[in-house]
């Protein structure tokens, strides 16, 4: 498969990936304004204490349990994993063609990508 | 004219609105913002921040939390059209990415530790810069080298790129340069959840003499794996809210894909002028409320 071939499947993934994502940020959404529509709501003051949706364990609970909040954050999570699966599928692609410069380097760049997602695990 | 809110209170009316008002003012806003954002190709982050924070008043660091997760869709939903183009040259973006995905972590510890004022300045002079190039710049002629330098060789960083029906091939220069510069570039993302595309191209375009077209579309690929490394920063420390990124993403996204399809025919020069001009006033606002202590 050919560098060409192979960005354009990884192009139609990561499509997919971004509708699936809206798809369900959307539906968290939806769930959301019909529970929550007449909330007061501010955002003046940051206050770090959504301790619920802030952790990939949170998120899948809260998602699970058909929180809305909790389903726009595992939307965004699907959002947030689309880059990463395109650095994957690069290392793949790059092993496969035996160029291990750049099968390495597409590690390295992954490496860094999940070290930094572990902060949220 | 956009107000300046007094930090805690906001416009008087944006006080306290319902879910439902907030959450379809900021989706417009956005859808703007991605429209704007997609045919002037500055991206819809650069606006929604300073529109967040100085119409509504949301504090910075939700507003940069929801700009940092429509960065991420607008560059993966645009992936494949670019591919289509044949113009993006993955392994000159792979190898980049090690300096953006670590300047943008370095960025978005930084996030916490300064002060939102400065932040807001930093947004502030960023925006100039936007301002700078929506007003004066056109698309540079391209002059690229067809050979690469050394280390340029060394990494086999060399492409082609179709140009009348033929690829043309094109060298890649100053490694170590655009290195650095894609460090600046993944620090600016990371501190202020903005893609840093202009700067990203500047570093590819300009420094290693890549084409235009070839920069313009690596920066784009380059983007949502440079926002995702902050991504886990922001994700943990609170700054993605849910009730506030959702609008700003399906509203951005919504606006970019309007923006593509309408961008053959729009007269660009117009709009390019329109958004300078919103941008300027953006920056001026950023940088007087952060000095002013107000944001």
């Amino acid at each position: 498969m050919d560098d060409q071939r192979l960005e354009t499947n990884i192009g139609n993934l990561l499509r997919a990936g971004v509708l699936l994502s809206a798809a369900t940020v959307f539906g968290g959404g939806v769930l959301y304004l019909v529970r929550h529509h007449a909330d007061r709501v501010s955002y003046h003051q940051f206050s770090p204490d959504g301790a619920v949706v802030q952790s990939f364990r949170g998120i899948l609970k809260s998602a699970a349990h058909l929180n809305s909040e909790g389903l726009i954050q595992f939307g965004l999570l699907l959002l947030i994993a689309t880059p990463v699966a395109r650095v994957a599928l690069a290392v793949a692609g790059f092993a496969l063609e035996r160029d291990r410069l750049y099968a390495g380097v597409s590690l390295i760049v992954l490496v860094i990508l999940v070290l930094s997602l572990m902060r949220a695990m | 004219m956009i107000r300046s809110p007094v930090r805690g209170q906001g416009l008087a009316t944006n006080s306290f609105m319902t879910a439902l008002t907030f959450t379809f003012v900021v989706l417009a806003m956005s859808a703007v913002a991605g429209f704007l954002g997609a045919l002037t190709g500055l991206g819809g982050g650069v606006v929604i921040v300073p529109a967040l924070a100085l119409a509504l008043g949301v504090d910075i660091k939700y507003a940069i939390g929801a700009s940092l997760v429509s960065v991420i869709a607008t560059s993966s939903g645009a992936a494949a059209a670019y591919v289509r183009e044949g113009y993006s040259n993955i392994r000159v973006g792979m190898l980049l990415e090690i300096a953006t995905t670590v300047g943008a972590i370095v960025g978005a510890v930084l996030a916490a530790h300064v002060t939102t004022h400065v932040i807001a300045i930093v947004f502030g002079l960023v925006l100039l810069q936007a301002a700078y190039q929506s007003l004066f710049k056109s698309e540079p002629e391209d002059a690229s080298p067809t050979e690469s330098d050394a280390l340029g060789k060394r990494l086999r960083l060399e492409g082609t790129y179709p140009v009348n029906g033929t690829r043309q091939k094109y060298g890649v220069r100053n490694v170590p340069t655009g290195f650095g510069l894609m460090f600046m570039a993944g620090g600016l993302s990371g501190l202020l959840g903005i893609g840093s595309g202009a700067l990203k191209v500047i570093a590819m375009d300009r420094a290693m003499k890549i084409p235009f077209k070839v920069s313009t579309t690596t920066s784009n690929f380059m983007i949502g794996v440079t926002a995702a490394a902050s991504a886990g920063v922001y994700l943990s420390r609170g700054y993605i809210d849910p009730r506030v990124a959702m609008p700003v993403m399906l509203g951005v996204l919504a606006g970019a894909f309007a923006g593509t399809k309408v961008l053959v025919q729009a007269r660009v020069r117009t709009l390019r002028l329109i958004f300078g001009c919103v941008v300027l006033a953006l920056a001026i606002e950023m940088i007087v409320n952060g000095l002013t202590g107000k944001v």
